[in-house]
């Protein structure tokens, strides 16, 4: 062992990084034959159920917004309960643009409720990611609390209770018209943001800078001891997430055409949490199974117990924490795993 | 004579009324191989947190190759050159061996902030990372979790990850702590073959290891420096012995 070549700088380059062990790291990036699947089901589902589109585009929205929590909790460790503000948000920038006759092209429309989201992402975060655990749990709940609060109070602009019911928007590139009846547009315009939404989580989370977020979020001391600015990763992280929840909801402001308060709720930041949680948090694609998956479900089950469904959801859900920690997907990666005869190389949670 | 490259003047911290460290001078030189010793409670992981930037010290200064510190982040020291380890591994569980390595890699080499290019494509930090894990012949387990390797390895790890970070000064805070004996001349031969460049700082119960490892000892009683020299000095030291050696393992 000569002292010279231990430096990290000072290495055969080609022998290193094409070991076997490095595999994983140098191809988990690569696509996988599976990953178009979820791409196929969804332009299936516009030709199966061309009467279900609404339900259809919401659940694409819920994937989006999932999509975005997955990357401040599944990847950095973030436990927000509060992530319905930036939905809300996104929702009301677009909403209240649209009813006061500002600005209703759609496009243009997501980039600015992405604007304002990231911002008031960026704001609440720098105050915020100072705390962690139970601190920070109550704090992002706090703040949602108070903008739905605002929304409730600020009646001229927001609609107060009955929320804004006239948003209307100008067509899709000026040619596909948005027809709450018959959302066929809709559903594909949503399809489209929410494939570049998943590009760019995608990206990030595969990324150095995603990498140094799993360490944040499986370490955080150790994270400071090797000079990483963690707290700016952290506010970054929680902007560009803001960002897309806020896209999630001006998509469900625009393909609704209207805007209430739900968006800011509670029960939305519950279900979004719910979702990831059912899915597998960490992982990518348990946004989606997550979100078909649990509204599919709550979809039946309020059809079947219109008076007690949520009691299936509980069961399942206490199910899920009990039995599964890593959600529907962690459930297939312990198969696969156990066909294969070893332990699965990565993994978050427990 | 040699150029300092950490340096304490009169370093001390006090948490309200209590004296945790005082009047510490220290010095650590280019390629030195110094031990810190001294009963428990005497201040060493205090001694540790003040250079390393945790602490904030009350009095007196740190030099970190001889620009001032003592009011600088740690983040900011790390860049500067100062990486340590911990006494309980800190590593990050979840994560492969390789990832482990990656991460203070990705710091040092400015890879970290990168949102576009996968990490999988920084041929450069991997090709640091597993060089790193080849001299420590960790290479073979690269691909498997960290928290799945037995302890001694870990501690390996553990020190691969404060390497990664191409420090001038190396603080290792009880490297064989945990370890068993079957296991410790892994970490021995790791600590052998540090870069004789880098300056090293041992914090260890094990006079075996230290004596082994040390070309000068200082001892640490009670929050102030107790007594400092060259191995044999301390060994024939008759006031460490009875504070110090007399009630450890080894006499």
């Amino acid at each position: 062992m000569s002292a010279a070549d231990f430096s990290a700088k000072s290495v055969d380059t080609k022998i290193a990084a094409s070991h076997p062990a490095t595999w994983s790291l140098v191809h988990r990036h690569r696509l996988r034959w599976w990953e178009p699947l979820p791409w196929i089901l969804a332009i299936g589902y516009f030709f199966l159920f061309p009467n279900h589109l609404g339900f259809g585009t919401e659940m694409l929205i819920m994937v989006l917004f999932a999509l975005s929590l997955d990357l401040v909790l599944g990847y950095a460790g973030i436990v927000t309960l509060g992530h319905a503000a930036f939905f809300g948000i996104g929702a009301y920038a677009v909403g209240m643009l649209a009813q006061h006759g500002i600005w209703s092209e759609p496009i243009s429309g997501l980039a600015i409720a992405a604007v304002v989201a990231a911002i008031f992402g960026l704001l609440s975060g720098l105050v915020l990611l100072r705390t962690t655990g139970l601190t920070l749990l109550m704090l992002t709940l706090s703040i949602m609390l108070l903008l739905e609060e605002a929304a409730n109070l600020a009646q001229e602009w927001t609609g107060g209770y009955d929320g804004l019911t006239d948003v209307s928007i100008s067509p899709v590139l000026g040619l596909f018209e948005f027809n709450p009846l018959y959302p066929t547009t809709q559903y594909l315009y949503v399809l489209c943001v929410l494939f570049i939404g998943f590009l760019v989580v995608r990206t990030i989370v595969y990324s150095p800078f995603g990498e140094s977020l799993t360490g944040i979020r499986e370490n955080v001391l150790r994270m400071h001891a090797v000079g990483a600015p963690v707290r700016k990763r952290l506010v970054i992280c929680y902007a560009i997430s803001a960002a897309i929840a806020g896209v999630a909801g001006a998509l469900w402001a625009q393909s609704n055409a209207y805007v209430n308060m739900s968006t800011l709720s509670l029960d939305r930041a519950a279900t979004v949490l719910i979702i990831l949680v059912l899915g597998g948090y960490g992982r990518l694609y348990g946004a989606f199974v997550g979100a078909v998956a649990y509204m599919v479900l709550a979809h039946y089950l309020a059809k079947l117990y219109p008076t007690a469904w949520q009691l299936g959801l509980g069961l399942m859900l206490m199910t899920i924490a009990l039995f599964a920690r890593n959600g529907i997907i962690g459930i297939v990666e312990n198969l696969l795993a156990r066909r294969r005869g070893k332990a699965p190389a990565q993994g978050s949670g427990s | 004579m040699s150029r300092p490259l950490l340096e304490a003047r009169g370093v001390g911290k006090r948490f309200g009324a209590l004296v945790a460290a005082s009047d510490i001078n220290f010095r650590l030189d280019v390629g030195a191989r110094h031990a810190l010793i001294g009963p428990n409670g005497a201040g060493k992981t205090t001694f540790v947190n003040l250079m390393t930037g945790v602490l904030t010290p009350t009095q007196g200064q740190v030099f970190l190759d001889g620009e001032d510190v003592t009011a600088i982040a740690q983040a900011e020291r790390v860049k500067r050159g100062l990486a340590r380890t911990f006494q309980i591994n800190r590593l990050f569980r979840g994560l492969s061996v390789l990832e482990n390595v990656y991460i203070p890699v990705a710091e040092q080499l400015g890879a970290a902030p990168g949102m576009v290019r996968p990490a999988g494509k920084r041929k450069d930090v991997i090709d640091a990372a597993m060089a790193l894990l080849e001299k420590l012949r960790l290479q073979d387990v690269a691909a498997h979790k960290v928290s799945e390797l037995p302890y001694g390895r870990q501690r390996l790890v553990e020190i691969a990850i404060a390497l990664g970070l191409s420090p001038k000064v190396l603080l290792l805070d009880e490297p064989a702590a945990g370890v068993p004996s079957s296991e410790s001349h892994i970490i021995l031969d790791a600590i052998a073959g540090l870069p004789k460049d880098i300056a090293v700082l041992i914090i260890e119960h094990d006079m075996d290891l230290v004596f082994r490892f040390a070309d000068r000892i200082t001892v640490l009683v009670g929050g102030k420096i107790f007594a400092e020299g060259t191995p044999k000095d301390i060994a024939a030291n008759a006031d460490v012995r009875a504070i110090y050696l007399g009630q450890a393992t080894h006499g």
